[in-house]
């Protein structure tokens, strides 16, 4: 099955040993049905036990094995060596802290996922004793897009804004707010604006759209957040006209 | 070693130990709750679920009907006591879900869609589309993060329990990023560590599921029950293992052999229902273990593709319509698509069965407890038993939450019957063995035993013997092999990696280690069931024998030795064991 060879060309690093991170050259099989995640569990297993990266799934869902592939932000489970030429290199994904290797820090995701209350605020109140509340599948469909974020933080890698000005909320957590104040049951939008129109919120996009184009799962946070910017300008113009009216 | 203290501590972040996260947080915020999970929440395989979860709310079902295809499903094997509180439990939970904001498909006025499943009756299985399982983790994780009172321990990898005076008192955990080790004191413990599929080559599980849980447990004394009872799930891409789900045969698609014909009929599963037209609880949608046994039968019978990742039949969805697909099964067609190059709107699939689900596990009583005091167990890494035998497809998802709840609940009255503290020297100690434990792997000079090799031989050894269809020899050739693979891994695991940070080395030798005190227990398990049952069959004794096997195997750990195995009587109530009829001309 193999027909050529491929050298992978990945960045290490070691907080404990290394001053700064080094590349490393090795030489993996190609098959034509292999990911770029099987080429580096084909290290891992015999060449090198001591190479580093996050993966469970192996399809695309679980988010774990998001890392820079030829420069650009990717999962490794779902990018095809076939559709590379001889030489791979493979980094950790940008704009974060590396822990080691291709681990990246996830701290940053976790804690501003939190500020933007990605659950669901009810408008109101049922006891589950009364059953499920009605959403028509159309209600369903506005929202259903920007709720399948698998957390990869590729979009953040993708997004210049955020690697110049680290405080910026991001497009992935602005997107599962977003997902919550489009869905019928929710009456939280409020309670949420405050972070994501806040000076670090959606106001920091500057529409590159780098991270609609990179995202996975086809999130379209992009999208999401240009949705965000027109909905807080409508309530800033309501804000004002109900001054003027009084 | 720096000690945390919470009042609960749980083990594992997926579905079940999210949602026992919540019912404690919900049920008193004033307790502590300490979440340790080697992966963060969100990567929790629970993620990879597709199909749904079943749970009787519509008209036309019933709690009984429930009832009956699960303990059906599971060959008598599962208590029925259990199963009576999991169906009654079970639209609660789903309709929670609901409310914390779970997108499950709609009908048109606005209720929740139900889709059929294999072994039901009656269609009771909710779902999102073709990623329930991901829909649910993602929904309970941002839920979670409502509770200030549950504290998230993200990629810290628990290593031993601490045990005191027959009471499980905390836990010890290695932090990742630095390699540091934790005791964790808590006057309750729950395990929600998932499965261990890895234990086989060929598998739908994620590279985190190697029975970590399970093996923690079994360590300290408390038996693993069922072990034996191993779930193929019919429809697995060939080349990887990815999980076509069950809702691709629930929307209709049906399964044709090598000379394009449907042969389900040929196993009892018959008559031959028209094409398109879906008839419930025969044909494929039949339970997981008779259509994997039937691939067997039909390999056997040289009626299967070869292809260059082994034998496969066809799974043919064409006649669903795009619209349909891509409405209600689209990430089965991304995945066939990306992963085979095989458009399910085009082309029939190629698919093989695939080591999916432990129906057996962490021994626990129908409120999650286990025997050993203040120890809870709830997920695929428990073993209730609603499962029995064979596991129905869409139960498990409602079993994560349902058992998930119902652990934390058990918890929290331990927590108020419980007024002693442990011995804290006692227990400092035993962290401390822990830990030099772990130091000893670190100072072991590098030898000739490999992490990736051992792993080798044991998933090569598993997937010979301890298949879809089993023998003595077989079992006992198997048996031969772990016990080798135990002693050596023992005497010459070694790290290559010498460092702290996020060290996967060490990570790799600790599941590993896991792996194979989980598939001991299953293989010994194996061979002393001289029957076959659900998803144990042995070629050798190829009835169902309830006179001397309508009970639970037990396996009890030894350190240097197999396991003892022992039995437990099954709760049977109001279904006495019977015929599993899944021919369509029952009625």
């Amino acid at each position: 099955m193999t027909d050529r060879s491929i050298e992978l060309e990945v960045l290490r690093y070691n907080p404990e040993t290394d001053s700064e991170p080094y590349w490393q050259r090795y030489s993996v099989p190609h098959h034509h049905e292999w990911v770029v995640l099987d080429a580096l569990n084909h290290i891992k297993e015999n060449i090198d036990p001591t190479l580093n990266y996050r993966w469970s799934c192996h399809m695309a869902v679980c988010g774990s094995c998001g890392m820079m592939i030829n420069g650009s932000p990717k999962l490794a489970c779902k990018s095809f060596m076939r559709d590379y030429e001889n030489l791979i290199r493979v980094e950790p994904l940008a704009h974060f802290p590396i822990e080691r290797d291709l681990v990246t820090g996830m701290d940053d995701f976790v804690s501003k996922l939190a500020r933007v209350k990605p659950y669901l605020i009810p408008k109101q109140d049922k006891p589950v004793e009364e059953g499920e509340y009605r959403q028509t599948p159309a209600e369903l469909k506005r929202y259903k897009q920007y709720s399948m974020c698998i957390n990869c933080m590729i979009c953040y890698s993708a997004c210049p804004e955020y690697g110049l000005i680290p405080k910026f909320l991001g497009p992935a957590a602005i997107t599962l707010a977003h997902r919550y104040n489009l869905d019928s049951r929710d009456g939280g939008r409020e309670q949420r604006q405050e972070e994501v129109a806040s000076g670090e919120g959606v106001w920091e996009c500057t529409f590159v759209g780098a991270c609609s184009e990179a995202c996975p799962k086809h999130v379209d946070p992009a999208g999401a957040l240009q949705q965000v910017k027109i909905a807080s300008t409508i309530d800033w113009f309501k804000e004002q006209l109900s001054s003027w009216l009084k | 070693m720096e000690t945390i203290q919470a009042d609960i501590a749980i083990i594992g972040a997926g579905g079940a130990g999210l949602r026992a996260a919540i019912a404690a947080a919900e049920a008193d915020p004033h307790l502590t709750i300490a979440l340790v999970s080697k992966v963060y929440p969100m990567r929790s395989h629970t993620c990879a679920a597709e199909g749904g979860a079943a749970g009787a709310v519509k008209a036309d079902d019933s709690l009984e009907h429930h009832f009956n295809d699960t303990v059906g499903g599971g060959d008598w094997l599962s208590d029925q006591d259990a199963v009576e509180y999991f169906v009654k439990e079970a639209p609660r939970e789903l309709v929670q879900l609901e409310h914390w904001g779970c997108p499950w498909n709609r009908e048109p006025d606005g209720s929740v869609a139900v889709r059929p499943f294999g072994g039901m009756e009656i269609k009771r299985t909710w779902f999102a589309a073709d990623k329930s399982g991901f829909h649910i983790l993602h929904t309970l994780y941002q839920t979670s993060l409502k509770y200030p009172s549950i504290k998230f321990y993200d990629e810290f990898y628990a290593t031993d329990l601490l045990v005191d005076d027959g009471h499980c008192r905390g836990l010890t955990a290695i932090e990742m990023r630095s390699g540091r080790m934790y005791q964790f004191r808590a006057r309750a413990v729950i395990i929600a560590g998932g499965g261990a599929g890895r234990m086989f080559p060929f598998s739908t599980n994620g590279s985190i599921k190697t029975g970590d849980g399970m093996a923690l447990a079994y360590r300290a004394g408390v038996p693993l029950k069922d072990m034996e009872f191993v779930q193929y799930h019919p429809t697995g891409l060939p080349n990887t293992g990815i999980l076509l789900t069950e809702g691709c045969r629930g929307e209709g698609g049906i399964l044709v052999n090598a000379h394009g014909r449907r042969y389900l009929q040929d196993y009892g599963l018959g008559p031959e229902t028209a094409v398109g037209k879906l008839v419930l609880k025969t044909m494929e949608l039949g339970p997981r273990d008779r259509l994997s046994q039937a691939f067997w039968h039909e390999q056997q019978k040289g009626n299967t593709i070869p292809t260059p990742w082994g034998d496969c039949v066809y799974l043919d969805m064409r006649h669903l319509g795009e619209k349909l697909i891509d409405e209600r099964l689209p990430f089965v067609r991304e995945l066939a698509t990306s992963y085979l190059g095989v458009d399910p709107v085009k082309d029939m699939v190629p698919i093989r069965p695939v080591v999916h689900y432990m129906m057996g596990g962490i021994h626990t009583d129908i409120r999650a407890a286990t025997p050993l005091g203040g120890l809870f167990a709830a997920g695929e890494c428990a073993c209730v038993s609603i499962n029995g035998a064979n596991r129905l497809g869409s139960n498990s998802l409602t079993e994560l939450l349902v058992f998930g709840r119902r652990a934390a609940l058990s918890a929290i009255e331990h927590l108020n019957s419980d007024a002693q503290a442990g011995n804290d020297a006692a227990l400092s100690a035993q962290a401390q063995a822990a830990q030099d434990r772990i130091r000893a792997l670190f100072m072991r000079p590098v030898g000739t035993e490999s992490i990736s090799g051992l792993r080798r031989e044991m998933m090569d050894t598993m997937e010979l013997n301890a298949g879809i269809y089993r023998t003595e020899k077989g079992l006992a050739e198997a048996a031969m092999k772990l016990a080798e693979l135990r002693r050596r891994y023992a005497a010459g695991v070694s790290l290559h990696d010498k460092t702290n940070v996020y060290n996967t080395d060490l990570l790799q030798a600790l599941e590993l280690g896991s792996m194979l005190d989980c598939a001991e227990a299953l293989v010994l398990s194996g061979l002393a069931r001289k029957e076959s049952r659900g998803a144990h069959q042995r070629l050798d004794f190829t009835g169902r024998d309830d006179m001397n096997y309508l009970k639970h195997s037990l396996a009890y750990y030894h350190p240097s030795e197999p396991p003892r195995i022992d039995y437990c009587k099954v709760v049977v109530t109001k279904s006495q064991p019977g015929v599993r009829n899944y021919s369509g001309d029952k009625k």
